[in-house]
């Protein structure tokens, strides 16, 4: 394993660990992540700013999933164009899915890279999981 | 065009690879190979064109069937009956015939073209995660553990959640692995020849579109054909009506025997969509009152009106599989991950890693590895 990551340590800090955050189904398939602070994050992050970030995530995709007067009106217009109406806008899910990225890129960039963690944006894993990356500290030395 | 699921493009993946391996010192910038986009190296047995823009299924005789019979039938009914009947009758009747026909042919081809809703298979370290997961709570014994499921309330119910072996990932509920295609697609409903495609969360509303349209369309040219060849009998007798125009006999024979199965199933898909059933559950009687007094289904919105909304005019989820974005390079990965070759359409320097390191078939999960991944 060290000899084909030499270079890149050098480069970036290593990977300590991964967290995955699994789906929460409890509600039906709307896309939400469960809540509960996995124990690896404990030494780096506070409980109360990871439930923040997870719950704000999912009010985000709740609000991409609404069902309302507005989803329909979009799905309507859509049908009655033949769908060709998405050739030229943005569905509201895709609107909603940039506003997640722009906030995960705020979150690392405000709170988890300066903690050496690292969040995924979920839609990069098929909305399976929020990965969190965990770097090793550099201060403590090589790891392994 | 046709770019399928190459096994070639596969060993030419590997060939890179073990070039890498075998030069260490070698910086993974030197070796920079033109760009792939993840269609190009998408494990599921999918048929992409134009791009990655199009995605269908293996096997696509059945729709080449269903397009040449949609188009002949309608080709013919607008080139020998529908002069008649305009002339006739009113010029409304090719026009309202031409909207439906192109409102059938573009929901046939939005259902066939479009990701059905494919669940992306997942990462190395996702499916290590999850092995070790599985591990803790079986307990590591060294032959295949059995079939692996997760218990979920949802909404009262309790549902079970299965682990896919091929996807390596616990299937959301309603999700179901299309074996013909290789993919766990999400919301499955079936698969089916007829438009070459998975039918799934994001084409379901398509194909029911298709379905109901398409009944229109052969009650319409059922019942005007019938009409033409009796305003002809009328005129110069029923046997000379055939001889003018021999085509109705076709048309009026094709469409005879689809109206029946066409309308069937547009009951069925609207009997499902009121009650939030896939073709699945209904198939399986899993929210059958006869399973037990308590058993409903949790995924119904309570009202009929509610359910077909949901289905039909609801937010359209977008593509989970990312077609035509480029492989690229990630962070390094932590552990090689247990099994070897599958390719993920995520990074293309955890191949590396995998195949370098492991360099092994597709294997049941090694108790070593996993516990190697856990030791940090």
């Amino acid at each position: 394993m060290a000899e084909t990551h030499s270079l890149q340590d050098l480069q970036q800090p290593a990977v300590s660990s991964k967290v995955f955050i699994q789906r929460d189904y409890s509600s039906g398939t709307i896309c939400k992540f469960q809540t509960k602070f996995p124990s690896d994050l404990e030494s780096r992050l506070d409980k109360q700013q990871f439930e923040e970030t997870i719950q704000t995530l999912n009010n985000l995709y709740a609000e991409a999933e609404k069902l309302g007067g507005k989803s329909y009106l979009e799905g309507c217009l859509a049908c009655l164009t033949a769908y060709t109406i998405f050739l030229c806008m943005e569905t509201h899910y895709e609107k909603v899915l940039k506003k997640i990225a722009r906030y995960i890129k705020d979150q690392n960039e405000k709170i988890y890279a300066p903690r050496g963690l690292l969040l995924t944006d979920p839609v990069e894993r098929g909305l399976r999981v929020v990965e969190i990356t965990i770097f090793e500290d550099r201060s403590i030395g090589s790891g392994r | 065009m046709h770019l399928g699921v190459s096994e070639s493009m596969r060993e030419c993946e590997y060939s890179q690879i073990s070039t890498r391996s075998s030069t260490p010192m070698e910086t993974p910038y030197k070796k920079k190979t033109s760009k792939k986009r993840k269609w190009e190296i998408f494990p599921g047995r999918n048929k992409f064109y134009c791009g990655g823009r199009i995605m269908m299924a293996k096997q696509t005789g059945v729709f080449y069937l269903t397009l040449v019979l949609i188009l002949v039938t309608c080709g013919l009914f607008f080139t020998f009956d529908c002069p008649f009947l305009a002339l006739q009758l009113t010029p409304v009747i090719p026009v309202i015939g031409g909207v439906l026909f192109l409102f059938v042919l573009g929901t046939l081809l939005r259902t066939s073209f479009s990701d059905p809703g494919v669940l992306p298979r997942a990462t190395p370290d996702e499916a290590a995660d999850l092995e070790r997961q599985i591990d803790v709570a079986n307990g590591s014994t060294g032959y295949r553990p059995p079939p692996r499921t997760k218990e979920v309330v949802i909404n009262g119910q309790t549902v079970k959640l299965k682990y896919c072996f091929t996807c390596k990932i616990f299937r959301p509920p309603r999700a179901s692995h299309c074996s013909l295609c290789d993919n766990c697609v999400d919301r499955f409903d079936h698969h089916c020849p007829w438009v070459g495609n998975c039918v799934g969360k994001r084409n379901y509303r398509f194909f029911y579109m298709f379905i109901l349209s398409l009944s229109f369309l052969t009650i319409f040219i059922f019942a005007f054909v019938i009409t033409h060849i009796i305003l002809r009998s009328h005129r110069n007798g029923f046997l000379n009506a055939l001889k003018d125009s021999p085509a109705s006999v076709l048309e009026v024979v094709v469409c005879f025997f689809s109206v029946w199965s066409i309308v069937g199933l547009s009951g069925f898909h609207t009997y499902l969509i009121s009650s939030n059933q896939t073709t699945n559950e209904d198939i399986k009687g899993s929210w059958s009152s006869k399973r037990g007094k308590d058993n409903y289904n949790p995924y119904s919105h309570g009202n009929i009106f509610t359910n077909c909304c949901a289905a039909l005019c609801g937010p359209l989820p977008p593509s989970l599989i990312d077609r035509r974005g480029f492989v690229q390079s990630d962070t390094p990965q932590l552990a090689p991950p247990t099994n070897g070759i599958t390719m993920y359409g995520a990074t293309q320097s955890q191949q590396s890693h995998m195949v370098s390191d492991t360099e092994t078939e597709r294997l049941p999960p090694h108790p070593s590895s996993s516990s190697r991944a856990a030791s940090q």
